[in-house]
């Protein structure tokens, strides 16, 4: 049978036709999919983790336990779980263990397009990168023999475009899962100087054995053709690369790394020109090159940003593409939704001149005009330390005039140590927790606050109030934004404060929250066209030829233009 | 047959995903290779979004590259706008004239464009303006304007009209098959 899968539904297809035992994952777009379909089948274990560093940990337990284990993270997640990466290089595996991370070149969703290539080479493991669908869920399977073959963990990469483009796969029968005799073995689980410096040995045999007979995995492979152009390419260059030369030749590598060598050069003696085409970091293009052969790669390309077939065929073959002119219209950024309790929050922030270090989330596009209510943004947690660097380069008076502004999802992935950090080092920081009661940023998924597991049973809900002030914060307020009132009294009074305070705000995501409100309109006769209720940067609020209006198909009938208008020209369409 | 490429386009929340489902399934029925690609994330708040659907004998990119569109279907017209160089030179723009505006333009950064049919008349020869939302809500529900627009595509294309019926009736909610029907017919049916 065959189905039309997205990249990410194809893994956990894979996932499952492999028999794995736990699957664990913190979102981040374009990686978020897998997991949510991995839950799906009853017979897996699936988490979300509270980080990315955690879901490594519990697989590699699940794996040193004897059962397969997958976790699924984006790019920049890996930074997160690298402490437990680069160590279990060293133990290597039980069951198998497969981390898969999905890259967004051309930064679609994220703050940065590191390639994570380079955690491959750095940490000594091997990654596949599949090209669509039926690759994706066939180098899943392919990962686990490997992995148990090697004693390796593998990494499979996939980007932005294999992770969200739907192509065919055939499925395939499950095979059961299975759970191997657990041994204690600490030579090899136990990563102390004396067992480490012993199994640094068999890292660097191990990857040269893979580099061997990586020369003849199937995965890597020549599709001969016109000798005059060759290329070398992975993952979804591939493809481009296929649009644009049907006809030349092709070394398609499924495995990135280690690299299969004497293939590579094999490849190279039997073409004229030789072409390695990757996006992002000459990572592949650097290694062949100082193996003394002649490529061109980044001398054509930028590593910034997605490639096309396009690109490839102006850059290589000279065709001079005739496409329309690219008309310059106004930009449509992405805004915080009609209803959005955190517009609330920023709306304050802003009316009371407090400024804000920001985190990761949807309340990031607060930082966007109108609103302008963030000045930073790095990392998930950043918001914290960096509130309490900011006082302690500037002072306690600058600190009384700025807050931290974090998510629930984001606090509790890695906010927590930042806020043990003020209490300790005696820092007056203000941070506010925006609980919207949901991960919303990447569509919506539950996290230890929710009270709902993954697979939407029920779980105990951390308490976020208990938590806080278990960390020494002894000035917590929980907050309704909607009460604008009342959030600018409490934040005047925290932000004077000279201890440090939290503020929470709750209320949940508009589109989670399905309690019905009629939409508002505006009465023309009281409205003056002052544009304040403009500043909340409501999408459903808009003005034509000097008036305002309401769009009603856009309003959520939040109300919070009924509170900002100082005419009292907000009504309920009843 | 020559691969044929349709690209979507609209504003994110817009709702595309039936459009994409309704292609998808409709070319694996047809037994051709078929690749859909899609926006997840960031953009989907509001944002501008684009879905490629790509179906013939063999597809390698899921991509349709800028010039190559065989017809682009805009929910929003000033999207519609935006994406126009994927157009091949005699390709069909089929266009919801709806507007929403961005939020550069609520805030006075920027104005929305004021002519954009004309535009997109002067610049392609094949363009079907059509109000959807109005044809919605007649029917009683803002949210099959989707459907309506399916119903215009379908039209333009060379595939037996039952077949659509069939995939669209397999992918909605079963209890609004019937108002999806009407809405297609709609579509299908419009003339310009
Ligand atoms: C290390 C890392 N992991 C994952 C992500 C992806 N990501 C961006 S924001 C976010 C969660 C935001 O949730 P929350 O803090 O609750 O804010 P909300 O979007 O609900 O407002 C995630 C998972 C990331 N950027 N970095």
């Amino acid at each position: 049978m065959r189905e039309l899968m997205l990249g990410n539904q194809a893994v956990a297809r894979g996932a499952y036709e492999a028999g794995v035992a736990v699957a664990t994952a913190y979102p981040g777009t374009p990686s978020t999919e897998i997991t949510e379909f991995i839950a799906k089948y009853d017979e897996i274990y699936t988490e979300w983790s509270p980080n990315e560093k955690v879901a490594l940990e519990v697989a590699i337990g699940a794996s040193m336990a004897g059962g397969r284990a997958i976790v699924s993270m984006k790019h920049v997640g890996l930074n997160v779980a690298a402490d437990p990466l680069f160590t279990v290089s060293y133990t290597g595996i039980t069951g198998g263990l497969v981390i898969v991370v999905a890259d967004d070149p051309g930064m679609h969703s994220s703050q940065n397009e590191q390639d994570s290539r380079f955690y491959a080479r750095a940490a000594h493991i091997p990654m596949l990168e599949p090209a669509d669908s039926q690759e994706a869920k066939a180098y899943i399977k392919l990962a686990f023999e490997l992995s148990e073959k090697y004693d390796t963990p593998f990494i499979v990469r996939l980007t932005t475009r294999v992770s969200h483009s739907q192509s065919m796969v055939e499925i395939d029968k499950p095979q059961p899962i299975s759970i191997k005799e657990y041994e204690k073995r600490p030579q090899k689980n136990v990563m102390m100087p004396a067992m480490a410096k012993a199994r640094h040995i068999v890292v660097e045999q191990r990857m040269k054995d893979i580099a061997q007979d990586s020369c003849r995995f199937e995965i890597n492979e020549i599709q001969e053709g016109d000798p005059k152009v060759g290329i070398i390419a992975s993952g979804i260059v591939y493809q481009y690369a296929r649009e644009v030369f049907p006809k030349a030749s092709f070394l398609k590598l499924g495995m990135v790394h280690p690299l299969p060598k004497d293939l590579i050069l094999e490849f190279a003696s039997q073409v004229d020109k030789l072409y390695v085409l990757e996006e992002l970091e000459p990572i592949m293009e650097e290694q062949i090159r100082s193996w003394g052969i002649q490529v061109i790669g980044k001398d054509l390309f930028s590593v910034q940003g997605e490639y096309t077939a396009n690109m490839l065929e102006r850059a290589i073959k000279g065709t001079d593409i005739d496409v329309r002119v690219a008309e310059e219209l106004p930009n449509r950024p992405p805004v915080l939704c009609p209803g959005c309790p955190h517009r609330a929050v920023f709306y304050n922030l802003k009316k009371m001149k407090i400024m804000a270090t920001g985190d990761i989330g949807c309340y990031t596009l607060g930082a966007l005009s109108p609103l302008e209510a963030i000045d930073t943004c790095v990392c998930m947690g950043a918001s914290i330390g960096m509130a309490h660097g900011f006082e302690k380069a500037r002072g306690r008076n600058f600190s009384k005039k700025m807050v931290g502004v974090i998510g629930d999802s984001t606090f509790i992935h890695s906010g927590i140590g930042g806020l043990i950090d003020v209490v300790y080092n005696k820092g007056i920081s203000t941070i506010l927790i925006l609980d919207n009661s949901i991960t919303a940023m990447t569509g919506h998924q539950d996290n230890p606050a929710t009270g709902l597991t993954i697979k939407g049973e029920i779980a105990p809900a951390l308490d976020l109030v208990a938590l806080v002030k278990a960390i020494g914060i002894d000035n917590v307020q929980v907050v309704d934004p909607f009460n604008l009132m009342e959030s600018e009294a409490i934040l005047k009074e925290e932000t004077q404060r000279d201890e440090p305070s939290v503020i929470i705000y709750k209320r949940p995501c508009a589109l989670l929250d399905k309690r019905q409100a009629s939409p508002l309109m505006i009465n023309k006769e009281k409205c003056t066209s002052c544009g304040l209720c403009l500043r909340l940067g409501c999408p459903a609020i808009q003005k034509q030829d000097d008036a305002m209006f309401i769009d009603d198909s856009l309003c959520n009938g939040c109300g919070l233009c009924k509170q900002v208008c100082r005419f009292n020209a907000m009504e309920r369409v009843d | 047959m020559q691969n044929v490429n349709i690209l979507i386009v609209g504003v994110g929340g817009q709702g595309s995903l039936l459009t994409s489902r309704v292609l998808g399934s409709l070319s694996s029925r047809l037994g051709y290779d078929v690749k859909v690609s899609e926006v997840h994330g960031m953009a989907q708040r509001g944002g501008s979004v684009v879905t490629h659907v790509r179906f013939g004998e063999k597809i390698y990119s899921p991509l349709i590259e800028e010039g190559k569109a065989d017809i682009i279907l805009a929910f929003e017209k000033m999207e519609g706008l935006r994406w126009l160089h994927y157009l091949k030179e005699d390709g069909m723009l089929i266009v919801n004239d709806q507007a929403i505006k961005p939020m550069p333009v609520v805030t006075g950064a920027a104005e929305y464009p004021d002519n954009i049919l004309n535009r997109l008349n002067d610049a392609v020869s094949k363009v079907f303006v059509i109000n959807a939302l109005e044809m919605a809500k007649e029917l009683g529900n803002i949210r099959v304007s989707n459907t309506v627009l399916l119903g215009v595509l379908a039209q333009n294309m060379d595939i037996e009209k039952q077949l659509w019926k069939d995939t669209l009736s397999g992918i909605v909610p079963k209890k609004t098959i019937e108002i999806n029907l009407e809405a297609f017919e709609r579509g299908y049916n419009i003339r310009v």
